[in-house]
């Protein structure tokens, strides 16, 4: 399932001029607030009508302003996950969730059971959405919109009213849906940390056009996208798999490049995940240091550098197969003469590797 | 009750009565239809249609039954084509009384029901177009249950208003006991003989009765909207 979409529309004080691919797997609408990400996901449920454009489900045409096609919003077959649910107040969670499933199309898909189970929603059949806390809330909403068997599934911001343990709660359930369910999704954010835990492909938007799009991995390994990210915020994700629990309470994981230690993850052994390892955490060395309290030290190649507006240099390393991001000073980058090509060793202390960005692969 | 109550007595609260509920159901989709059209549409005339509503509300009453008299009267237009096309007459009969109280209770309904329609998110409607949900399947399963204490709130100060509906009614229809003799109008009458006193407080009293009945009921629902 593909969704391509080419879309013009003029808002008040803006301009909509956005173009994309979003293949199956979960796509990540990223940017700033105002960029037009909530536009660009009203256009595809139908709840805007772009000035101009087209907007395809593989060869189901939802909208082509040429043709003058712009299916009603009821019949898209289009789920989508409110940042505000939208629960309907009158009913029951098991009544909204059925609700979902009364002109649901004739397609495979999970049940209402296999929902409960993927969402942990079960327990919260027979209440009404005001006694719902934020996250049960935000999962039954997920589950409604997946009981109508829909084409493709559409997430605004669906964690960006919960606070941080509440997201940690949500996640595994996405990223189970992600895994387990065919059903692409179209996925708003503006939290990185989101993005490299969930996305397989990532756009960002800025002012209203795409600004850059591309594979998760490279996307957030890419220099030009550490404008867009913030350097605070920047950072690789790597594929990764879990090797060891050790008593001490580290999990060692391998990626392509070596093993890392890292706080204790929830992870089976052996579970395939990804690690997100921020920028501003990596320490360049160009000989294997050694009395050095961090425990993760990885043989890396420089590939690529670039100097920001303050005094810092951000510098993209091959690591394995992956690449990584360090963030260091323009002195140490001119002191240690470092260039395309330079080898180095970079150090990664464990401790700075959050918990909630070690995600399921 | 029908020992307390004289037969004419008994007869003007049952006239009422029944001149009250079946104004307030006929105008009940008419209501719900000015509301929504009010509170969810633009369209040309827009204010205009919101005056027209509401001008019984402000005119005085024998104006408005003097105005349905020339309307629906047996010479005026409306009321020809009536008796042409479905044989009904209007004037001086209690159907004439419905229409009355209808008129006069309508404008209160409307804005009972656009208050109630305006606290009903239009956002919740889209959620239900996303599942698949067409615009009349989307109005009865999810506006108009979120919006059904508004408009049982809304239908009951229409009752109570068409209960107690006097100037128009008595312009339009007259006074005729047994046909459109209501109880405020036979309040008024038995006001006019001597001796009558008594069974005026009688009517009075029942009519006091039924009216706080109304409004208590009408308040609590609006309460319980606004809860919501």
């Amino acid at each position: 399932m593909n969704l391509s979409l080419d879309i013009r529309h003029s808002l008040p004080g803006f301009a909509l001029d956005v173009q994309f691919d979003a293949p199956s797997g979960i796509t990540a609408l990223f940017g700033k607030s105002g960029a037009g990400k909530t536009s660009v996901v009203n256009a595809v449920a139908g709840l805007l009508t772009p000035d101009a454009g087209r907007i395809a489900l593989d060869n189901s045409v939802l909208f082509d302003s040429r043709q003058n096609i712009a299916l009603p919003v009821h019949k898209r077959q289009i789920g989508y996950v409110f940042q505000d649910a939208r629960l309907f107040p009158h009913m029951t969670v098991e009544a909204n969730l059925a609700y979902g499933s009364r002109w649901a199309a004739d397609r495979p898909g999970p049940t209402l059971a296999e929902l409960c189970g993927l969402l942990d929603i079960a327990h919260l059949l027979a209440r009404y959405p005001r006694d719902l806390s934020g996250g049960e809330t935000q999962r039954v909403a997920i589950g409604r919109a997946l009981m109508s068997r829909p084409r493709m599934l559409l997430l605004d911001e669906p964690l960006a009213a919960l606070d941080a343990s509440r997201k940690a709660d949500i996640l595994p359930h996405l990223e189970r849906l992600r895994d387990e369910l065919a059903v692409p999704m179209l996925y708003v954010s503006h939290s990185v940390a989101e993005v490299a835990r969930l996305a397989t492909t990532v756009v960002i938007l800025e002012n209203g056009r795409v600004a850059q799009t591309g594979p998760v991995g490279d996307m957030l390994s890419d220099l030009q996208m550490v404008r867009q990210i913030g350097v605070r915020e920047a950072g690789a994700v790597l594929p990764a798999r879990v090797v060891a629990h050790h008593a001490d309470g580290l999990s060692e994981l391998s990626v392509s490049g070596g093993r890392l230690f890292l706080p204790r993850t929830a992870l089976a052994e052996g579970a395939t995940t990804r690690v997100r390892i921020l920028a501003q955490d990596v320490i360049l060395a160009s000989d294997v240091p050694r009395g050095l309290s961090a425990l993760n030290i990885l043989p890396a190649q420089v590939t690529d550098l670039r100097a920001g507006d303050g005094p810092g240099v951000i510098c993209q390393l091959r690591c394995g197969t992956d690449h990584i991001l360090a963030r260091i000073t323009r002195r140490s980058a001119e002191a240690m003469g470092l260039t395309p090509g330079h080898d180095v060793h970079a150090v990664i202390k464990a401790v700075s590797v959050d918990p909630v960005d070690v995600g399921r692969g | 009750m029908t020992a307390w109550l004289g037969p004419d007595e008994w007869q003007a609260v049952a006239l009422s009565l029944r001149v009250a509920v079946v104004a307030t159901l006929i105008s009940l989709p008419f209501g719900v239809a000015a509301a929504y059209a009010l509170a969810r549409w633009e369209f040309p005339g827009k204010q205009l249609f919101n005056g027209l509503i509401h001008l019984p509300l402000v005119l005085p009453p024998v104006v408005t039954g003097y105005l349905l008299l020339l309307a629906f009267g047996p010479q005026g237009p409306a009321g020809r084509f009536l008796e042409a096309a479905f044989g009904v007459s209007l004037a001086f009969r209690w159907t004439g009384a419905v229409l009355a109280a209808a008129i006069m209770a309508f404008p209160l309904m409307v804005r009972a029901i656009r208050l109630a329609l305006e606290t009903v998110d239009p956002k919740l409607e889209s959620a239900a177009a996303t599942l698949g949900a067409g615009p009349r399947q989307i109005f009865l399963t999810v506006t108009l249950p979120l919006l059904l204490p508004g408009l049982i709130a809304g239908a009951i100060l229409a009752f109570a208003k068409a209960m107690g509906e006097f100037g128009a009614t008595i312009t339009f229809v007259s006074n005729i006991p047994g046909e459109t003799q209501t109880l405020p109008s036979a309040v008024y009458a038995f006001l006019q003989v001597p001796g009558g006193e008594a069974a005026a407080m009688r009517l009075v009293i029942i009519s006091v009765i039924v009216s706080m009945g109304a409004l208590l009921a009408s308040e609590m629902l609006a309460r319980r909207v606004a809860r919501k």
